[in-house]
């Protein structure tokens, strides 16, 4: 067995500090390229959107690109792309993020965008239907008009929880889409929109003190409004098998999807992490237990994956969250069966621990996947603004190759021995296409 | 609410490229090391030439490649790349076989023995590759289900005709076919050094990493039979085509023109021109057909090239019940990119974006290495970006409208469509004339 290699770190800086307005900041300069990484994260997201307003926290998210109080519409991405960069936003379970990404010479120009749409946007009618028609288009884009739209991230919830909140299609149903008005978008912004509900981060080459003053003379102005409550979405874990299926009309095959309940992923990160370790140990490449058995030894699967939160944002999630496991399967493939595999495997994990090395290597690939995620300046401003919202710890995002190259066997084996089959949720996709 | 001004951009800095060195080895294998030393890993591209291989055997070679050696299995192959964080999958296009992957800067050295057993001694093993044929074959499948796929195997096919580029994804039958004798027969055949590029990026000492590959990878010896493909040929007009797919609820809608090389003389012209109409977010056409009316999530319009040749594309899922007026909102743009010069703030605003997102595009270890291997495709290296953002920052209004006119005129364009042909046939043939598909 050839030594285990040394699991590298990162250093990049980390400046936290708080606006008189609330607003919380993150900086963290790195000038080994001319870029900057702009993003701002609000405190709500898909579990947080009224019942009969199914889709809204992202609608919601199209509307903040429409203009604002300095802004016409369609200003905002000419004034990013303009300055040569790129922008996006995306709706989360538990947050919305807005970002951009420019040469350094941009920077000042994100800033004052970003706080021009954080004292309102321009709310209205006319832009409200275009948005509910654009993003009906994103719906068929990604859910209707493709095989496994959905699956498994808006398909399993509903089987694994029971309240609104966890449960529902975070997308919408065209319906509460839209039923939608301008009123509903004041409301929602009045509540959430908070700056005492946001963060603001920039990574990249900038220095601390340019960019100190120019976010107090773009944001210090923001009004101060506080942060809502935070809800406590937690519901009791499962006690019974819960397994349903559906037909994908478009689908060719079929697939499954398994979640079980995890630790909090804020209050007992210690627990949580090793779940994080665990589907790597089962799902990551041709040497993990899973594919080796279900991908190339039973061939029962084709392909396999296992990761933790229903958006893959494992370090960006809150309670109550899974460990997921999905499985694309042959044709005639028997998804039962793959659960069974699944249950077998895990007992096997438990019973005989780790293979000489199993962990290390885990370890190992997870650190380079970490790792390569922050040579991005928005795989650095973007996870810390989270890190930041949900705890306080933007600096997290440097010690987690660490933190993650120090979970032992014994923890893996302990969090593999929690994933039984009464407390598994799972849903199977029926193929309606012609086989 | 009060009045505030857009700050003002800071000029960029003189481009700066990396550190890099180059060798060209003894067995014909180029070796370009760059350095980037952010965080403490390296990428790794291997660019083999396989143009005019055969499709399936490639295809399938593609997905077995790394199944076993003599001395280790394909489980054996992925734990050991694991264990120094590595991970390397390779992929197949009409020019070639690209391995692709990562690992830990201090996992360099391994990375590459583990990649010089499979590039000399992969065996194919009949279990392995009966597993991956079958996985393959489902892949296709699910391939064959999406609407974006199907789109593309139409518009290749009417581009390209009978070019060895018209089609570029194999039957589920032609891959049943291949046996683990025929992918020994290729491998041995293709998978060579001489033409190949390796390119590495990361924490390294680009001398130091040439040395490496130059002594891991110098039993890797041989060079592959010609694979020139014939120039593509010129694409040919007609009426658009109609692909029915029953119950779909968007079209996919598909424009193709001939296109340029990066070296031609009109290509920051024609770049910017292509940004202008639909290239980027804030073009005209993503303008026109999603922020105002609301008809698609997002339209988008590149160039593709080939080392045969290059050809410019658009391509908007619209909704079912819009789909004529999205054509028409298409070819009225594309009319006014060809008939009218551009407003000099929409030209500025092209340019800066052309130049700003070369240097997002430089500023990580992964964004280098996929540029300096598709680069290399061509024959060209990072210096062309210098060279190119020198052009972009010159390009005229005057050029960008010539390149408008020459390169985007709706009248040599071929279109097709896919979506529910009942209803769509009828909107679209209000507009031009409609050929349904027969296959």
């Amino acid at each position: 067995m050839a030594p285990r290699i040394k699991i590298p770190a990162t250093k990049y800086p980390v400046e936290r500090f708080t606006l008189g307005n609330g607003l919380r900041v993150v900086l963290s300069p790195d000038r080994s390229a001319p870029v900057v990484g702009v993003a701002v994260v609000y405190d709500v997201g898909i579990r947080s959107e009224p019942e009969g307003r199914t889709g809204f926290a992202h609608l919601f998210e199209h509307l903040m690109f429409q203009g604002s109080a300095n802004l016409e519409k369609l200003a905002h991405f000419r004034h990013v792309q303009g300055a040569g960069g790129t922008f996006n936003g995306s709706t989360h379970l538990d947050y919305t993020d807005y970002y951009e990404e420019l040469p350094s010479g941009g920077l000042e120009r994100a800033l004052f965008l970003e706080a021009d749409r954080m004292r309102g946007p321009r709310l209205t009618e006319e832009n409200l239907r275009n948005q509910v028609d654009v993003v009906k288009e994103e719906i068929r884009v990604n859910v209707l008009n493709r095989p496994y739209g959905g699956f498994p991230w808006l398909k399993l919830p509903p089987v694994m929880f029971d309240t609104f909140a966890n449960a529902h299609d975070g997308y919408g149903s065209f319906e509460d889409l839209e039923s939608a008005t301008v009123e509903d978008a004041q409301g929602f912004f009045d509540r959430y929109y908070a700056c005492g509900n946001a963060v603001l981060s920039v990574a990249g080459d900038f220095d601390v003190a340019e960019a100190t003053a120019m976010i107090e003379r773009h944001f210090g102005d923001v009004p101060a409004r506080p942060a809502p409550e935070l809800p406590d979405f937690a519901e009791p874990g499962l006690t019974e098998e819960k397994r349903e299926t559906y037909i994908d009309r478009i689908a060719p095959l079929p697939a499954v999807a398994a979640g079980w309940g995890v630790p909090d992923p804020i209050s007992d990160f210690d627990a949580y992490l090793p779940y994080a370790v665990l589907a790597e140990v089962l799902t990551d490449g041709d040497a993990s237990r899973l594919v080796e058995r279900l991908v190339q030894r039973d061939r029962t699967a084709t392909n396999l994956g296992g990761y933790l939160g229903f958006m893959g944002d494992e370090y960006q999630v809150r309670n109550p969250t899974a460990l997921l496991l999905q499985a694309h399967l042959p044709p005639g493939g028997d998804a039962g069966k793959v659960l069974q595999t699944i249950d077998e495997e895990l007992d096997r994990l438990v019973t005989d621990g780790l293979k000489a090395g199993e962990l290390d290597r885990t370890q190992a690939r997870m650190a380079t996947r970490l790792l390569q995620g922050t040579d991005d300046v928005l795989g650095r401003a973007q996870p810390m603004a989270v890190l930041e919202l949900q705890r306080g710890r933007p600096g997290l995002l440097n010690e987690l190759p660490k933190l993650v190259s120090e979970v032992t066997a014994e923890k893996i084996v302990a969090a593999a021995s929690t994933l039984r089959p009464e407390c598994r949720a799972s849903i199977e996709v029926i193929p309606g296409a012609g086989q | 609410m009060s009045i505030k001004t857009l700050p003002d951009l800071v000029p960029d800095a003189e481009l700066h490229l990396p550190r890099e060195a180059e060798r060209r080895l003894s067995n014909g294998l180029t070796v370009i090391a760059i350095r980037r030393s952010a965080v403490p890993l390296v990428e790794l591209r291997l660019r083999i030439p396989f143009g005019r291989a055969p499709l399936a055997p490639a295809t399938l070679l593609s997905q077995a490649l790394f199944t076993g050696t003599s001395a280790l299995s394909s489980i054996d192959i992925a734990a050991e790349l694991q264990a120094v964080g590595g991970s390397l999958a390779a992929g197949l296009d009409p020019d070639r076989l690209l391995i692709s992957g990562n690992a830990l800067a201090a996992g360099l050295d391994r990375t590459l023995e583990l990649l010089a057993g499979v590039l000399t001694d992969a065996t194919y093993p009949a279990e392995e590759v009966a597993t991956e044929r079958e996985r393959l074959v489902d892949g296709i499948q699910v391939a064959l289900s999406q609407p974006a796929h199907l789109v593309r195997v139409a518009l290749l096919k009417r581009i390209y005709d009978t070019h060895p580029y018209a089609v570029q994804t194999p039957t589920p039958d032609e891959i049943r076919a291949v046996d683990p004798a025929g992918l020994r027969e290729l491998h041995a055949e293709r998978v060579r050094p001489a033409g190949a590029t390796l390119v590495l990026v990361g924490d390294i000492d680009p001398d130091r990493a040439i040395d490496v590959a130059e002594k891991v990878l110098g039993g890797w010896t041989g060079s592959a039979p010609d694979g020139v493909i014939p120039p593509t040929p010129e694409i040919r007009t007609g009426p658009l085509l109609l692909v029915d797919r029953p119950g779909s609820v968007q079209s996919s809608l598909r424009l193709a023109l001939p296109g340029i090389t990066r070296t031609d003389p009109d290509y920051a012209a024609f770049t910017v021109a292509n940004l202008i109409f639909g290239g980027y977010f804030s073009s005209r056409w993503v303008e026109n057909i999603r922020e105002d009316k609301g008809y698609t999530y997002g339209s988008h319009s590149v160039v593709e090239h080939y080392v045969a040749g290059s050809t410019w594309q658009g391509a908007a899922e619209v909704a079912t019940e819009v789909t004529g007026p999205s054509l028409l909102e298409t070819l009225y743009e594309l009319g006014r990119i060809a008939s009218l010069p551009p407003g000099e703030e929409e030209l500025e605003q092209a340019r800066r974006y052309a130049l700003g997102t070369l240097r997002l595009g430089m500023s990580t270890q992964s964004g280098l290495a996929g540029l300096a291997s598709v680069y290399a495709g061509f024959g060209l290296r990072l210096e062309h970006l210098r060279e190119h953002s020198e052009a972009i920052a010159a390009v005229t209004r005057e050029e960008v409208f010539a390149a408008g006119a020459r390169y985007l005129a709706p009248s040599r364009a071929v279109t097709v469509v896919l979506g529910d042909a009942d209803k769509i046939e009828s909107q679209l043939s209000v507009l031009t004339a409609v050929e349904r598909s027969t296959e």
